[in-house]
């Protein structure tokens, strides 16, 4: 199955919200190491390397 | 690995006299390690007249090589020296502390399929191993072992090599028709051609405290990141014969590498690993920062080069001596070929592509260990930090934690010299993978194949050839470990090459199909 890019979150404003909240109060590196966690978390349980391939290639292609 | 260039000795040997200032061989090999002595142990055992040149008089002793994987003593057990098996210290179970916890965070076990004849690993000292294969060549007159004999220029020839050497009393030109290159990372021959040498430096230095103790701990690979004993940083440790253990302590990129060999700097991190109380005597201590590159091809005419001298890799994962000798077994057989003029030169075309890939692999999993264990940048630690706090609680990232990948086979998946699979097979080593070894009667499928090709088939009908070790396990197939291991259906059969590594299988095998399929493992129609 492909990356989903269209809308896929019933909540969207929720979801950012418990993101920034995820940060809040800790150091850079603290925020790194949780936010590090978190994408841990995640790739495994989409479990498909393929989907984690597209996602990281556009994850840079944004940012850069 | 780069390491002192002039280690502690293990033992002398008498200098070589240089002889008649022109000679001839018809395979040189170039350096007395064990990928050299194994090169030329195999090439004597098929019958060939082999000269070595060694630059030193003498067996290094100090921190080298300890791991054996379990296909090098599989080899080793091929050429005659099963006995080193025994002769090691036996382990194949792992621990990965993090930090201050006494639980670790990760724990492995490198031979979930017993049942084999070799263990997963052994570690013994390289000088050991050296002695052993220096002591088989004994048994064969017409190979040669020169000390002290250095190779100080190459020339390549039409149909062979020439070169200069340099004994301790006179030099001589020897030419032959090959010349094997297994003389190390600072190769002379590599360096005489001016050949290439590509690839990433890690600034990391890493010290090798061997000690000598009476101690029962158990025979596994401990590391350790970031312990207190060593903070920021990593260390491992493992057990050899001889009460002697191996200590290695990463410290970092800019240090005085002078001062951190003294004993008295030593002392500390063994005391802090250890306990006060440890008893110990050091054996020997050295610092070494490492590489990983390969040569662009290790086939250059008639020279071919084989184990450090074509590629280097990170000691993290036992990937240096073992892919070496994995360098070794793929050589040997086809040099032995074309040496008897039963395939074409072109066949060490297949050692090239082979041996290539799997270097690129080697170098792959010791790069991604080493960027595990040191990381780069905030971000790699923050990452390689939330790996190991996960990996105490949660299964899954336990995949994650890289301390060294030990080495195994390597596969050659579309390698040139393989059947690819007709039939539907649901496990097995396919075509390009290493055979792995199992039960067979009251011994081991590994103590029945053949110096040439071999066939395990379930029940074979198509009569014997002289060329081929037939193996037939015949029934009952469904009770038998091997055939399980094998996924062997009856009237089914694998062609295996002399190295080990399957090259064709069938479930319903024809004298076409296996006449076809040997051909392309030899590189020739006329195999054998």
């Amino acid at each position: 199955m492909p990356l989903i890019t269209t809308p896929n979150l019933a909540a969207p404003d929720a979801v950012f919200a418990r993101l920034r909240a995820l940060s809040a109060d800790l150091s850079d590196a603290e925020s790194l190491k949780v936010q590090a966690r978190l994408i841990l978390l995640l790739v495994n349980h989409i479990g498909d390397q393929a989907v984690i391939d597209e996602a990281t290639a556009l994850a840079r292609a944004v940012a850069g | 690995m780069s390491q002192d260039p002039h280690p502690p000795v293990w033992r002398r040997f008498a200098p070589t006299p240089a002889g008649a200032a022109r000679q001839r061989a018809r395979v040189v090999v170039v350096g007395a390690g064990p990928v050299g002595l194994a090169v030329a142990l195999d090439l004597s055992r098929r019958g060939h007249a082999v000269t070595i040149l060694n630059r030193r008089e003498a067996i290094a002793a100090g921190s080298r090589a300890i791991c054996f994987s379990q296909r090098s003593l599989e080899t080793f057990d091929r050429l005659g020296l099963g006995e080193l098996t025994a002769r090691g210290v036996t382990w194949s179970r792992g621990q990965v502390f993090w930090g201050a916890q006494e639980r670790p965070v990760y724990a492995f076990d490198l031979q979930p399929v017993r049942d084999q004849k070799q263990p997963a690993f052994v570690n013994l000292q390289q000088y050991r191993v050296e002695d052993a294969l220096i002591a088989a060549l004994d048994d064969y007159p017409d190979t040669q072992l020169r000390w002290g004999h250095a190779v100080t220029g190459v020339t390549p020839l039409e149909e062979g090599v020439s070169l200069e050497v340099q004994a301790r009393d006179a030099g001589y030109v020897i030419d032959a028709d090959w010349v094997i290159a297994c003389d190390g990372a600072r190769s002379s021959v590599r360096q005489a051609l001016g050949l290439d040498f590509e690839g990433r430096v890690f600034e990391d230095n890493f010290l090798i405290a061997d000690i000598r103790m009476a101690q029962d701990r158990p025979a596994e690979r401990t590391f350790w990141f970031d312990p207190p004993f060593n903070p920021g940083q990593s260390a491992l440790m493992h057990k050899q014969p001889d009460n002697i253990w191996r200590l290695d302590f990463q410290l970092g990129w800019n240090i005085d590498r002078e001062a951190a060999v003294r004993p008295e700097n030593v002392d500390p991190l063994v005391r802090a690993l250890l306990g006060p109380e440890a008893v110990y005597e050091p054996e020997w201590y050295s610092v070494y920062t490492f590489q990983c590159r390969r040569m662009s091809r290790f086939v250059h005419d008639r020279t071919i080069f084989a184990g450090d001298s074509a590629h280097l890799v990170s000691p993290f994962g036992a990937r240096g001596c073992n892919g070496g000798l994995a360098d070794a077994v793929n050589l040997t057989w086809k040099l032995d070929r074309v040496l008897r003029g039963l395939s074409p030169a072109a066949l060490l075309g297949s050692y090239d592509e082979e041996a290539v890939f799997a270097a690129d692999e080697n170098i792959l999993q010791s790069s991604r260990s080493t960027d595990f264990m040191t990381p780069k940048s905030a971000t790699d630690r923050a990452l390689r930090d939330a790996v190991l706090e996960l990996a105490q609680d949660l299964p899954f990232a336990r995949g994650f934690v890289n301390s060294g990948r030990l080495a195994a086979p390597v596969a050659y998946p579309q390698s040139a010299m393989s059947t690819p699979d007709e039939d539907d097979w649901h496990t097995g080593p396919a075509p390009g993978t290493a055979a792995p070894d199992g039960p067979l009667d009251e011994g081991w499928l590994s103590e029945r194949l053949g110096p040439g090709f071999s066939v395990l088939a379930a029940g074979w009908d198509h009569g014997p050839r002289p060329d081929l070790t037939l193996v037939d396990i015949a029934a009952p197939v469904a009770t038998s470990a091997l055939a399980r291991r094998y996924d062997l259906t009856p009237g089914a059969a694998y062609l295996l090459r002399p190295d080990g590594y399957v090259a064709a299988r069938w479930r319903a095998p024809s004298p076409a199909r296996l006449e076809t399929a040997l051909a392309r493992a030899c590189g020739s129609l006329q195999c054998p």
